[in-house]
């Protein structure tokens, strides 16, 4: 059904960049003439698993006639902020640097996408927001991106794809969660693979839509890396968002990791309470891909993670998860809308709550004033 | 191997009355595999030993909990590992709670992970004949998984062939840690097989991996992970079957999936769905949504017994999967055994407990 009441906010929109040129302005000389040299510098650092031509990287309707799905601030507004009645929008830029091999140019790439989103975008629309894209591959030049962007208020999360060299829970990432908790900052982990490892514990699969089913599985080994490491007991505040993982998936692994704790206590010593427990009070879903046939099911499901919190909006533009404006299925409550599309997102977001408030002193100022 | 049972005991078999999926027998040493071994395969297992994808030899690099992860009541007394002696399963487990049929699944030194193919064939060859020897013809409930090593399809479908006819052999056991996902061609000539014999394709995870990280983020660092992708890595090649198209290739393969979890199937179904009708153009070669596949071709184990936090949510999800498609099993030995008295001990009609306890296990293995 269509977003039945303004102020919605989407938590997973993707501006593409569209290729190395128009990041230039962002690169310092050296990176400049160094993919230049390498011939590089019209490269589109394009992620396997969004490959543009797949037809879940974008809507029918939503492909543009010329360039990449994503790359139009225009078609962004016309098609997804306006007619969700979106109050905000969080801008995931799925950027090809993040699979390179070498840490020194992924950095200086993540620095060049992020401001060239501050300034081409954000400036430019302010019902936008953004995920920090950061370079995975060497913890002191993450930390130094999510410190520089930290500054703008506008970044409004950590960005890292779900499969990268290690489980994301690992200790090794430690200083990054410690920098996103500094700065409540949620930790976004969205969809999408470096291909470091095989999508499955026996190799290769055949087909991209394969790889687009074992997606899930990933966000359900991660999950489960943050749980055994103990990273929510070394870092309270931290809020873990799953973007584009599914949910349905979830009872399982709440039943799954509820019972084998129970056995593997004395691994993990550091889980305090049943892991179902911990995932409801730090971890989050975006909505689309819905993976349920009808909002019964999804009703089932919600009813079996015993909570109505985990939920974010998102309509996941430009990739192709629903058709015209039905955006959220048919049968929820109105209490469970609203929950999904404003007050989960915000009790996530600390700093889109703090940009809502703000927002509601200034109404209130107008009203006093008149 | 003839010893009267105890009385109580006939009393608890004719209460309850269970196929058991999932036991696991193992040789009390690596000799015990002798007599079944030529003298140069022997010579080669004294010398060499396996040759496997991992650092560690003899040992998991993930140790498991508990007691090496087997039930610590188990070990005889005489030594050796939980599961190597008959009696003393005989007592624990098949006498004592009343086990009809017990389904073998031998996961030790079957060759399944061997890099050495030609070893690989004759130690699957060995532990082939000595199920058959040691352990049926010593207790006709027991019943056989053929066990062959994936890798080298030619010589598994030979294997099967060769033990088709006999019915102690009910199923065929590859490793689910395959080095393709077992969807792939190459291993077509397992299934094919399988469809002449009709047999059953079981998968068990395996503790070993077949040169790939246990899941597509890397390694976990602790067992509480590395558990959790018994689960995952098998929905992988769940997906991978289903989209090549073995069950359109294969219309009357049976697939059942032990100790893998259940809970998954129908979410896992419905993504399936969902993301086929953006992308089906890939796979032209299904002619009907996913989830009808997995609802068809697939059976599932009980144990690790799903436990949500209300019971009554079991419910939905065996309404969503088939009170057709689940059976009974207690993975003895191993730690996490689930008690065929207890283990389904949430609300159910006595016709849906008799189905998983044992009706569904006798149709999909031709049980008598």
């Amino acid at each position: 059904m269509k977003v039945p009441f303004a102020g919605a906010i989407d938590c997973d929109v993707h501006p593409a960049v569209p290729d190395v040129a128009a990041l230039k302005p962002y690169l310092d000389d050296f990176w400049c003439e160094h993919l230049s040299e390498r011939y590089i510098d019209h490269a589109a650092f394009t992620l396997a698993s969004y490959a543009p031509n797949l037809p879940h990287s974008a809507r029918p309707d939503w492909r543009p006639e010329c360039g990449v799905p994503g790359g139009s601030l225009d078609a962004l507004r016309a098609q997804a902020l306006d007619p969700f009645g979106t109050r905000f929008a969080i801008a995931n830029v799925l950027h090809g640097a993040v699979a390179l091999h070498n840490a020194d140019m992924a950095a200086a790439l993540c620095k060049a996408v992020n401001s060239y989103i501050a300034h081409e975008w954000l400036d430019r629309e302010p019902r936008l927001r953004a995920s920090i894209l950061v370079p995975p591959q060497d913890i002191e030049l993450a930390i130094a991106e999510i410190e520089r962007c930290a500054a703008d208020p506008r970044f409004v999360q950590l960005l890292l794809l779900v499969m990268g060299d290690r489980p994301l829970g690992h200790r090794s990432y430690w200083p990054v969660y410690r920098a996103a908790e500094k700065h409540r900052l949620p930790i976004g982990i969205h969809a999408g693979s470096t291909f470091r490892h095989a999508p499955t514990g026996s190799g290769w699969p055949s087909h991209h839509v394969e790889d687009g089913v074992l997606q899930a599985t990933a966000f359900e080994d991660t999950l489960v890396s943050f749980l055994a490491e103990g990273v929510f007991q070394k870092f309270p505040g931290t809020k873990l968002v799953l973007m584009e993982s599914g949910f349905t998936w979830l009872p399982t692994l709440l039943w799954r990791t509820n019972r084998s704790w129970r056995g593997v206590r004395t691994e993990v010593p550091w889980i305090d309470r049943p892991p179902a427990d911990i995932v409801r009070d730090h971890i989050r879903f975006t909505l689309q891909p819905l993976d349920v046939p009808n909002a019964n099911l999804l009703n089932r499901v919600v009813d079996h993670v015993r909570s109505d919190a985990l939920i974010l909006f998102s309509t996941d533009y430009p990739h192709w998860r629903f058709d015209g404006a039905d955006a959220l299925p048919d049968g929820l409550s109105d209490a469970m809308m609203r929950k999904i599309l404003i007050d989960n997102p915000l009790a996530t977001y600390p700093r889109l709550g703090a940009a809502v408030e703000a927002d509601e002193r200034t109404s209130l100022r107008k009203e006093m004033a008149r | 191997m003839n010893k009267p049972v105890p009385e109580r005991d006939v009393q608890a078999a004719q209460r309850l009355a269970f196929v058991d999926c999932d036991i696991h027998p193992v040789q009390r040493t690596p000799k015990d595999l002798h007599p079944y071994l030529s003298a140069q395969w022997r010579e080669h297992a004294d010398t060499f030993g396996p040759h496997v994808c991992q650092g560690l030899i003899g040992q998991l690099a993930h140790p498991r909990m508990m007691a090496n992860g087997m039930r610590a009541d188990a070990y005889p007394s005489n030594g050796g590992p939980p599961g190597c002696d008959l009696e003393m399963m005989q007592r624990q487990h098949l006498d004592a709670y009343g086990c009809e049929t017990g389904m073998m699944v031998c996961l030790s030194r079957g060759g399944m992970e061997e890099r050495n193919l030609e070893f690989a064939a004759a130690l699957s060859h060995a532990v082939n004949d000595w199920q058959l020897h040691d352990w049926v013809m010593n207790d006709k409930r027991l019943k056989a998984g053929i066990v062959v090593p994936q890798e080298y399809p030619d010589y598994a479908a030979r294997e099967i062939d060769a033990r088709a006819e006999n019915e102690a052999f009910r199923q065929v056991i590859i490793s689910p840690r395959s080095s393709e996902p077992l969807g792939r061609r190459k291993y077509w000539p397992i299934y094919e097989a399988i469809a002449r014999s009709n047999l059953v394709l079981g998968l068990h995870p395996a503790g070993l991996s077949g040169g790939h990280a246990s899941s597509g983020t890397g390694w976990g660092t602790y067992y509480m992970q590395e558990h959790y992708t018994f689960g995952t890595s098998m929905v992988g090649n769940v997906v991978s079957l289903i989209f090549e198209g073995v069950f359109e290739r294969f219309p009357g393969l049976k697939v059942a999936m032990i100790e893998s979890g259940f809970s998954w199937a129908p979410s896992l179904g419905w993504r399936m769905d969902g993301q086929w009708q953006r992308m089906r153009k890939e796979t032209p070669h299904l002619k009907r949504p996913p989830s009808e596949y997995l609802r068809e071709h697939f059976w599932f184990c009980t144990q690790p017994m799903e436990e949500p936090e209300e019971p009554a949510h079991l419910y939905d999800v065996l309404d969503w999967i088939g009170w057709d498609k689940m059976m009974f099993s207690s993975d003895y030995p191993h730690w996490d055994y689930d008690d065929p008295r207890r283990a389904l001990s949430f609300k159910m009609t006595d016709a849906q407990r008799s189905a998983i306890l044992r009706e569904n296990a006798k149709a999909l293995y031709r049980l008598p």
